[in-house]
């Protein structure tokens, strides 16, 4: 087969210097020829998301240094999920380079390198999975032509090894084939290595950023500096709903420290010196809301209930049931925030027509287009740098307060930072709307489910996402984020439904870590838990006795019985401790959880969690593992203790403590994770086993006490 | 005004116009140590732990002020890379962090719990390890801090013998 020829610009060859490096390689190649459509198609089919970022023409992805190092530009962020560690394993398996000498970065916008839609959506891993290794072997194979050149012999006789060609007795080192070379022959892409050939993937490999992070390196958004530079900061209204209509700025702008006030359409911003003589005028301006709101949480609970607004049937297989004999039960789910501990916050510098942003952001390409649009710039002259992220958890879905920041910078010619402060944090979240669930069900006379349906209400996720192409919502009709986990996923049922029911919150909802997942898992396996115990059979065998014989099916069982015999599984009361099971599937991972738990006075005590996970190959086992241990303490911390309130138009607790959390004491002393693999390819991990717990908690109390709780957080009295 | 203190070994003295600026700022924007974070400024979270005169302070609520001749250690004065504290080399040890942000408080914390109880059970952890972490790495961290007190107790075994 020809070699497609591409002769890569001496443009692109020059973004970087300074580093010590000797050129800069771009390397492109042809895998994904529509990525929209693809990523769409799979999302409505399978809610899993395809990488979106280009991977068909040249950009930076990475350099190779004087000393034989590879610098990896990423187009997603680390924001704790690991996958910086999973990349650098899947680069140094395919390149043939020691993992120690990956060096893995945040691609720059300027490099081109950007995924076009986000992180998010546990899709890091699984979605780079192809296109990286063929990116690398497509490097090393480009680095292999280049070497035989230099050594003159046939690219086919050479063996690669530690970032080093060898022929006969020569040796060339990557860095060294590089060396001079300013035009490169991109070749084919070729065959991928057997799995069990790879070194790193599949490997427990300690975190590439743990020394940063244990020796406090300056590495997060919150940390970034630049000469010159002054503090931003912007007021924000404390009511629901309220629009901005004019400020008095008379005696913010004499206080001292005071750069210049900046009053716009849509917002009052001030630049000051410093953080504080920033956050002190602040307090002085005088703003003009409209449309205050006087809503309690009992107005958000009364609209946020099945019945009211848009349906839409998401599943539907078999009859419609008599009511005659149907078992009918309730559940909810509170106003969720983020409570990510590094505030949302940017630095901004904006000179004539360009402007560099760096952000924690889990939107670099959104974020860019927002500030172009804003400032009237071109995309190319807004430089975003991510940095790493104090927490994502889907919060920096929406990062507008960079355009805030590009707006004072520009006005002040200086640098400008803003962050957010803790209270604005809370009352301005993008939150993890409140949920309703009707459970309906009914069992033959064998005690097996003849009928099951889930009923159930939210408010947006993924609609009016700025991610969420508008034309979706109207094409597969319901929002693409509540919906997840509130499938049945019991498909020997002969007949069962999901129903949608989509309402209008007057407050901003969005992406919440694993979205639907957790409230839809508490609602359907609590209720399931009810019917096995109305069957008299064993939950688990329940579960197992109404799963398909697919390949869903059959991940599915092989998670549940793994979890089950792992734990030791029983209905018995045990020493005052009890056992909860349940299990979900999310985006095409299923994971079944057993919750060990205790009552201690009024308090729920969870001492061990046995989690059984199927999410293909685990490139990073460890890191996988803490994805798990992490989705279950801050899925117990959602499930148990967290809630919002609205009172008098105003959204609360604005501070840790009164938003209650799980801290040290409430995480279990025990997390027994197994991990299987059903599939050929990594999946998706950072959600899925944010699922189960809520409802394994509950059911496990339910032994104890004989009380389902049926509202999140759960609470004894 | 001038304040005067030793930060991770060294004197050093900073000129500040409110001496009821909180310690967190000037650590972090006058003398650029940006190791301790901000989280809530109202020391409810715990990502701004430091130790002054050897106990855990959250620095958002510290003034200044109060720091005057004092003794201050901040992350980048626990260990280096080259000569890890217990607490940083346990904490490798059982790949703690995940995002990371809060982490540098958490082994502030826990490095003045360690002081003051060498080898603390994990109800003592439970009563004074009270930060918050979003990631939930609760579960690796409480294993690193029992592993930080063995390496402690070993290190000193070592120094007697030796």
């Amino acid at each position: 087969m020809a070699k497609e020829k591409k002769k890569v610009s001496r443009r692109k060859f020059l973004v970087r210097g300074g580093l010590g490096t000797v050129g800069v390689l771009a390397v492109g190649s042809y895998i994904f020829r529509n990525p929209i459509r693809r990523s769409l198609l799979a999302m409505a089919n399978t809610l899993d998301v395809a990488y979106m970022g280009d991977t068909s023409h040249p950009m930076l992805w990475f350099e190779l240094t004087k000393d034989n190092r590879i610098i990896l530009h990423s187009p997603k962020v680390e924001m704790g999920q690991g996958s910086f560690t999973s990349m650098a394993q899947m680069a140094a398996d395919e390149l043939e380079i020691a993992i120690n000498k990956i060096e893995v970065v945040h691609a720059a916008t300027a490099t081109g390198n950007i995924d076009g839609m986000s992180t998010g959506g546990s899709t890091s891993v699984s979605g780079l999975w192809q296109p990286l290794r063929e990116i690398a072997a497509t490097f090393r194979e480009m680095l292999k032509n280049e070497a035989a050149n230099k050594m003159g012999v046939e690219a086919s006789t050479l063996t690669v090894k530690h970032g080093t060609f060898t022929a006969n007795s020569k040796q060339l080192t990557f860095a060294e084939v590089a060396e001079g070379v300013t035009e490169w022959e991109i070749p084919d892409t070729p065959i991928l290595k057997d799995i069990k050939d790879y070194k790193y993937i599949g490997k427990p490999i300690p975190r590439v950023d743990l020394n940063a992070k244990v020796y406090g390196e300056p590495i997060f958004g919150m940390d970034a500096t630049m000469p010159n530079m002054l503090f931003g900061t912007v007021v924000r209204p404390t009511k629901i709903g309220a629009k901005f209509i004019s400020a008095d700025v008379s005696k913010a702008e004499t206080m001292p420290g005071v750069v210049k006030v900046i009053q716009e359409d849509d917002f009052v911003g001030v630049v000051a010196h410093s953080l504080i003589e920033a956050e002190n005028a602040k307090k002085a301006i005088v703003v003009t809301w409209d449309s205050l709101t006087n809503l309690q949480t009992e107005d958000i609970t009364s609209v946020m209930t099945v019945g009211n607004g848009k349906s839409t049937i998401i599943q539907k297989e078999g009859d419609e049931v008599d009511e005659d004999g149907l078992v009918s039960m309730e559940f909810r789910s509170p106003i969720g925030a983020h409570a990510q501990i590094e505030p949302n916050g940017v630095l901004a510098s904006v000179e004539g027509t360009t402007a560099t942003i760096i952000i924690s952001t889990q939107v670099i390409g959104i974020t860019r287009r927002e500030v172009a649009d804003r400032l009237g710039l071109e995309e190319e002259d807004v430089n975003v740098i991510p940095t790493y992220l104090g927490g994502g958890f889907g919060r920096r879905l929406h990062t507008p307060h960079a355009v805030q920041a590009a707006v004072m910078s520009k006005a002040v010619g200086k640098p400008v930072k803003y962050f957010f402060s803790r209270k604005e944090e809370f009352q301005h979240d993008m939150f993890r709307p409140p949920t309703h669930h009707v459970m309906k069900g009914k069992l033959n006379a064998n005690g097996l489910l003849e009928h099951l349906e889930h009923h159930f209400v939210s408010g947006d996720v993924g609609n009016n996402s700025a991610m969420i192409p508008s034309m979706l919502p109207t094409i597969i009709g319901a929002d693409v984020g509540a919906i997840r986990g509130g499938f049945i996923q019991y498909g020997k049922i002969p007949n069962y439904r999901s129903v949608y029911w989509h309402v209008d919150l007057p407050f901003a909802t969005s992406w919440w870590r694993s979205l639907g997942l957790l409230a839809n898992t508490f609602a359907i396996e609590s209720f399931m838990d009810e019917m096995a115990l109305r069957a008299q059979k064993n939950p688990v065998e329940f579960r197992l006795a109404h799963i398909q014989d697919d390949e869903a099916g059959t991940r599915l069982r092989q998670v549940i019985r793994a979890a089950a015999d792992k734990a030791g599984y029983t209905d018995e009361v045990i020493n005052g401790r009890a056992m909860g099971f349940a299990a979900s599937t999310d985006a095409n991972t299923p994971c079944a959880q057993v919750a060990e738990v205790s009552i201690e006075g009024n308090e729920i005590r969870v001492h061990k969690v046995t989690l059984a996970m199927d999410p293909g190959i685990s490139v990073n086992p460890d890191q996988v593992k803490a994805q798990c241990e992490g989705c279950v303490i801050m899925g117990m911390s959602a499930a148990m203790f967290e809630q919002m309130h609205v009172s008098d138009g105003e959204l609360s607790p604005t501070i840790y403590g009164p938003y209650n959390m799980a801290l040290m004491k409430h995480a279990p002393k025990e997390i027994d994770v197994v991990l299987l693999q059903g599939t050929d390819k990594p999946g998706a991990v950072g959600e899925p086993p944010l699922g189960p717990i809520g409802a394994a908690v509950a059911n496990a109390v339910f032994r104890l006490t004989g009380k389902r709780l049926q509202n999140m957080p759960l609470q004894l009295s | 005004m001038k304040i005067s203190f030793f930060i991770n070994g060294t004197s050093q003295s900073v000129e500040i116009a409110d001496e009821n600026t909180p310690l967190l700022w000037v650590v972090r924007d006058i003398l650029d140590l940006k190791g301790t974070k901000f989280g809530c400024g109202k020391a409810a979270c715990g990502a701004c732990t430091i130790q002054v005169d050897g106990a855990a302070v959250r620095s958002c609520s510290y003034a200044v002020k109060f720091a005057e001749g004092k003794r201050i250690t901040t992350i980048e004065g626990l260990g280096t890379k080259d000569n890890p504290h217990p607490v940083q080399q346990a904490w490798i040890e059982e790949i703690v962090p995940q995002c990371g942000y809060c982490q540098p408080g958490f082994m502030m914390a826990t490095a003045a719990l360690l002081e003051q109880n060498p080898k603390p059970t994990d109800e003592d952890i439970d009563k004074d390890i009270i930060n918050v972490c979003r990631c939930g790495t609760y579960y690796r961290m409480r294993k690193a801090i029992h592993r930080a007190a063995e390496i402690t107790q070993t290190n000193l075994n070592t120094e007697e013998n030796g």
